[in-house]
């Protein structure tokens, strides 16, 4: 624990601490350029320079670790003259284009030249040009802004694990570029867009279309997948203009993937607007009001025998608007309700069988860890960056079961499907003799007809390896939908006697269910999979699978336009803010429930969302600790049966378009069209 | 003048075989097992004795450099490496030691492994150095045949391995640092300090960086005692022999060993057959390879060359690489040309030398024809001190310094080209 005075501030920090890192815990704020906190530390902007007592020349702050009493001068007048020197050099080659650049008002170069830099040029030669490299449809270059500080590099090398850019060339021509003029081939790209200090790696999409200072910020969470992501959302108007990610040790530290910050702009692609009901003469859908919407729904639910009703929820769903559903569907007796409309059967009684006991953060403890049945690089990239983090950290040991996809770290291949688990493969050996083992398992797992009899498998192969004990539990499954452990922990599975979804489409099919209700569903084809009389209320946000089957459409709200809970992975529950409003008439979902309940004559007993959110706290506790992991009491899950010799496959066919804002995004078209391969995008233009 | 007897490179100019065979009729491998029996503590001590101060430029004690070596391994293996990267302009001392002397260099690579517990070394070779590279293979092998390298190298109980790496010709692989990047197959540039090699340096082990030079005198010194080379040389910190590399506008440019602290005018014309058109035709001097500030004729006069003397007169000895300018040289192009050299080897990574050189050349370009404003050198000399000091290596003060020099004693001429041009151009 070395002691040292800074600014004649005596400090006392854990050895190791660099100076920079203790002058901002004194609160003096040092610039830099290169330095950041996720990355390592090449001291190249030379920006934090600082003046040690007894040091020829002014030293890095960033790359000096504390020494016990050292003096150090942050705001000398050697420091100021170091500083100015740099700055002026940063700038003589940069083109101060600040009026036309997107980074404007958000710039650490544009900040800093403020407190550093000159009030006019010393330079009179000409400036230098650089070429632009073409990194894909995520992120636009402008080559001549870069200062070459290679936080870009440092990140793709370090956290996203592609070798894709690099320095090249020396001296004056030295420049960041792609090494071979293509995308950047990584899941969490647009982090690159954040870590660049300057103007030179921007956001395409976001390209002119709005300045910092005019956008209207509200701090959410992301569900395009079930990491939940901390984002803030950044509005101007009624337009959500682009997403960013927030600090979050403990679910996505800094970062954020791609799809979570680019498919933004399908939300202002085929949005229902407006209730529509299907005109029976005709067979077309035909806008219609509200109370015409909702007397129709209610008339439909309460005409028939509840055993003939359905309910089902999607992907992208808020935990209070399920719990409204859920609410409503027993009043009317229903008791056909499921979550799982990707197609996984699994037993959804014990919660420790469904979440990530061992949270995001926890993998960074692990010592060795088992991947079944995922690619968990396409189902949660941040999961991913923390195995990586790990393996980069210590080398940790990873074994797949699995289809073999290209993981960013190394790993042993055991096998293909679930027979796999009984083999005595050398691998098992390093689990069971690791400290903290840990297995992930992915949805692929459970997308096929045996699934919950691997589930049963895959419980008694954890106590074999021993992955849970009284300090640790390493069985973890890996959700890929952001609604789902929402849904599970409110129990919106089959009630007693019920059927599961696969019961229901099939009853469709048999033209035993009368009326089926579904809240965002769009992870399955519709209408291919329901027989011709069933009667669909589609509640939800987007024109895609669910509505096209629809016979009436109840507008609800996406993501970005309530207020709501969600519960990712882990078991956390997080709080997302409404940035925008709905388009037209659309509503909140919770809201079309409520009125809804009302028209059936089973008025649900809460009036607004505080209300329906103490009625969710009061049956399930956990959903009062926001922000916090309650964990699950380790007890035996699945039902024993056959399992099948069958190969496991991904749950996520192509990263870039798995759900319904995703799949009516532009950019995560075009993501589709690059990195997925063209033979994909030409079968489903066809 | 230094006496034959004290020379330690006798075949410097190649007039005997490198062999191994003539090598050992010189005096190298000469019960090279004794010097190690003496033990690590013994060598350095010696060495510490002896002065010897870096060769590669910056002076550095060796005794001391190698005595920074952890004494037990934690496990780590620690690694001797020779830098053979000699690419300073004006310098072409190592080269000729790897022509004519590589036993020396071999002797000695096992003495200084041995004293810093090193089992390999590698030798980082210029990219340029394609016969010198050739040469030290062919001695390496000999060196293996005759039990002197390898397993228990020379009968000394010391496994010791030497590795020739060739380099790909960047003039900034010679920093320390960089060159043990550029071993490890990584992109030649320099890390920052602390940590220093000798906690981490090649593959995070104990490392130390040699220049040839500096390894090569090391067995003479030691057959021959710290004393003995205490004893050459002007003043305690100042000691023993120096390959010194004259060019330019000289008689006859040459190397030459010589005594630490030889008047500079004594080595020119004893040497090098005088100044082209005679000592009163000199106009400078820049004494210790192109990075070292250069001397006008009254300074030449008087000075030694030794480390502490050049410093004195805001200079350095560098690498003793001594260019020598008579009158008819264009002084201001000169070192355009060496800013040109600076800006065109940056490796780029660090701000002020990345962009600082090519501004320092464009500029000096400028006034070597004129083109420019008379405050323009208050600010070229504003901007080298920008530089100066703010990098992570030695390369942004090497940019910096012969710009200083030049206009800190040849400021008038500058002035003059700048007041014509502007006569002409009205």
């Amino acid at each position: 624990m070395p002691k040292l005075k800074i600014n004649n501030t005596e400090i006392e920090v854990p050895a190791g601490t660099s100076i920079l890192q203790a002058a901002e815990l004194l609160g003096y704020e040092v610039p830099r350029f290169c330095y950041h906190d996720k990355l390592s530390v090449p001291a190249n902007c030379r920006m934090c320079l600082v003046e040690v007592k007894g040091a020829p020349k002014p030293v890095a702050s960033c790359a000096m670790a504390c020494g016990e009493n050292m003096e150090v001068l942050t705001e000398s007048a050697m420091v100021t003259k170091a500083r100015h020197g740099v700055m002026e050099m940063m700038l003589i080659n940069h083109p101060l284009d600040c009026p036309i650049c997107d980074q404007g008002g958000e710039c650490d170069l544009q900040d800093q030249a403020f407190g550093y830099g000159f009030d006019r040029s010393r330079y009179t030669e000409d400036k230098r040009a650089k070429s632009d490299p073409d990194m894909g449809p995520l992120i636009k270059t402008v080559m001549t802004r870069c200062i070459q500080c290679t936080r870009c590099v440092r990140f793709s090398e370090e956290i996203a694990g592609v070798s894709d850019i690099g320095m090249m060339n020396r001296g004056e021509d030295a420049e960041i570029t792609t090494f071979v003029e293509k995308a950047i081939n990584s899941e969490l790209s647009g982090n690159l867009v954040d870590v660049c200090p300057v103007g030179a790696l921007t956001n395409k999409p976001y390209a002119f279309t709005a300045r910092p200072w005019e956008l209207r910020k509200t701090e959410s969470i992301d569900v395009h997948d079930a990491v939940g992501t901390n984002i803030r959302i950044d509005a101007r108007g009624n337009e959500v203009m682009r997403v960013l990610p927030r600090l979050n040790e403990d679910v996505n530290e800094e970062w954020m993937a791609d799809k979570s910050r680019y498919a933004i702009d399908g939300l202002k692609r085929a949005r229902l607007d407006r209730p529509y009901i299907r005109d029976e003469a005709s067979d077309e859908l035909r806008e219609a009001s509200w109370d015409e919407a909702l007397s129709l729904v209610a008339k439909k639910l309460t005409g028939v025998s509840a055993d003939r009703v359905a309910a089902m929820v999607g992907s992208l769903c808020d935990t209070e608007s399920m719990l409204a559903l859920k609410d409503l569907m027993l009043s009317l007796g229903v008791r056909n309700i499921d979550c799982r409309t990707d197609g996984t059967l699994f037993d959804p009684t014990q919660r420790c069988g469904y979440v990530m006991n061992t949270t995001i953060a926890g993998l960074e403890q692990a010592d060795a860890i088992l991947l079944v049945g995922t690619n968990p690089r396409w189902e949660a990239p941040l999961v991913n960056a923390r195995i990586r983090k790990n393996w980069l950290a210590k080398r940790v040991k990873v074994g797949l079961i699995g289809e073999q996809k290209d993981l960013t770290y190394p790993y042993t291949h055991i096998g293909s499907g679930p027979e796999s688990l009984a083999s005595d493969h050398s691998f098992f050996e390093i689990l069971k003799s690791a400290k903290n083992p840990v297995i992930i398992v992915g949805q692929g797992t459970f997308l096929r007809p045996d699934g919950e009899a691997i589930h049963a498998a895959l419980y008694e192969f954890a106590t074999k390896m021993g992955v849970v004990r009284d300090d640790w539990n390493g069985f973890n499954v890996l959700q890929t939908a952001a609604s789902r452990v929402g849904a599970l922990d409110i129990g919106f599975v089959p009630q007693a006697h019920g059927l599961n979804a696969y019961g229901i489409l099939t009853a469709s099919q048999n033209d035993q269910m009368d009326v089926l209700y579904l809240l965002g569903v769009d992870e399955f084809n519709v209408e291919a999979s329901l027989g011709n009389k069933t009667f669909v209320i589609y509640q939800g946000h987007h024109g895609d699978q669910g509505a096209v089957r629809a016979d009436v459409i109840l507008p609800g709200a996406a993501y970005t336009e309530k207020d709501g809970l969600y519960v990712n992975t882990e078991g956390r529950v997080q709080m997302a803010k409404k940035a925008v409003s709905a388009p037209g008439e659309a509503r909140e979902d919770w809201r079309i429930l409520r009125a809804l309940s009302e028209k059936t004559g089973r008025v649900l007993s809460y009036d607004n969302l505080h209300q329906l959110r103490a009625r969710l706290v009061k049956d399930y506790p956990q959903f009062g600790k926001i922000g916090a992991v309650v964990p699950a009491n380790w007890k035996s899950f699945g039902v024993k049966g056959d399992v099948r010799k069958h190969m496991f496959h991904g749950a996520v066919d192509n990263y870039y378009m798995t759900n319904a804002i995703s799949r009516l995004s532009p950019t995560m078209a075009k993501c589709t069209q690059v990195f997925v391969g063209h033979d994909e995008l030409a079968e489903a233009a066809e | 003048m230094l006496a034959d007897k004290d020379r330690i490179f006798t075949n410097i100019y190649g007039w005997e075989p490198f062999s191994l065979d003539a090598a050992k009729k010189r005096g190298d491998w000469d019960n090279t097992k004794d010097i190690l029996a003496k033990g690590r503590d013994a060598i350095i001590a010696e060495m510490k004795a002896s002065g010897l101060r870096g060769r590669g430029g910056a002076g550095f004690p060796t005794g001391m450099k190698w005595s920074f070596m952890p004494k037990e391994s934690d496990g780590r293996p620690h690694y001797l490496v020779i830098n053979a990267d000699e690419s300073e302009p004006g310098t072409c001392k190592d080269r000729d030691i790897l022509r004519h002397e590589p036993h020396k260099l071999l002797e000695g690579a096992l003495i200084a492994g041995f004293a810093m517990g090193a089992h390999r070394a590698y030798i980082y070779m210029r990219g340029e150095f394609c016969n010198e590279g050739s040469t030290i293979n062919r001695a390496i092998r000999e060196a293996y045949d005759a039990g002197l390298l390898g397993k228990n190298a020379a009968g000394s109980g010391w496994d010791f391995d030497v590795v020739l790496h060739r380099g790909a010709g960047a003039y900034i692989c010679g920093e320390e640092t960089a060159l043990i990047e550029s071993i490890e197959g990584k992109k030649g540039q320099p890390r920052n300090k602390p940590p220093f090699p000798a906690g981490a340096g090649l593959y995070a082990c104990p490392t130390t960086v040699n220049n040839v030079e500096t390894i090569a005198v090391a067995p003479s010194i030691l057959r021959r005692g710290g004393a003995w080379f205490a004893g050459l040389g002007k003043d305690e910190k100042n000691t023993g022999t120096k390959l010194f590399c004259i060019s330019g506008h000289v008689n006859n440019r040459c190397n030459v060993e010589e005594e630490m602290g030889i008047p500079l005018k004594d080595l020119i014309e004893k040497h090098a057959g005088g100044v082209r058109g005679g000592w009163d035709n000199l106009l400078a001097i820049i004494p210790g390879g192109s990075s070292t500030p250069l001397l006008p004729k009254h300074i030449c006069d008087t000075v030694t060359m030794d480390f502490d003397s050049l410093r004195a007169v805001q200079s350095g000895l560098g690498t003793a690489g001594v260019i020598v300018m008579d009158k008819s040289t264009d002084i201001v192009g000169a070192i355009a040309r060496l800013s040109h050299f600076y800006m065109h080897e940056s490796c780029g990574q660090c701000t002020p030398c990345r962009e600082g050189t090519g501004w320092l050349y464009r500029i000096m370009q400028r006034m070597a024809v004129g083109n420019a404003t008379l405050d323009e050198i208050d600010m070229l000399l504003d901007l080298t001190k920008e530089i100066e000091g703010h990098t992570i290596c030695a390369h942004g003060d090497a940019s910096a310094w012969p710009i200083q020099g030049l206009f800190r004693h040849f400021r008038p001429e500058v002035e003059k080209r700048i007041m014509e041009y502007r006569k002409e151009a009205a």
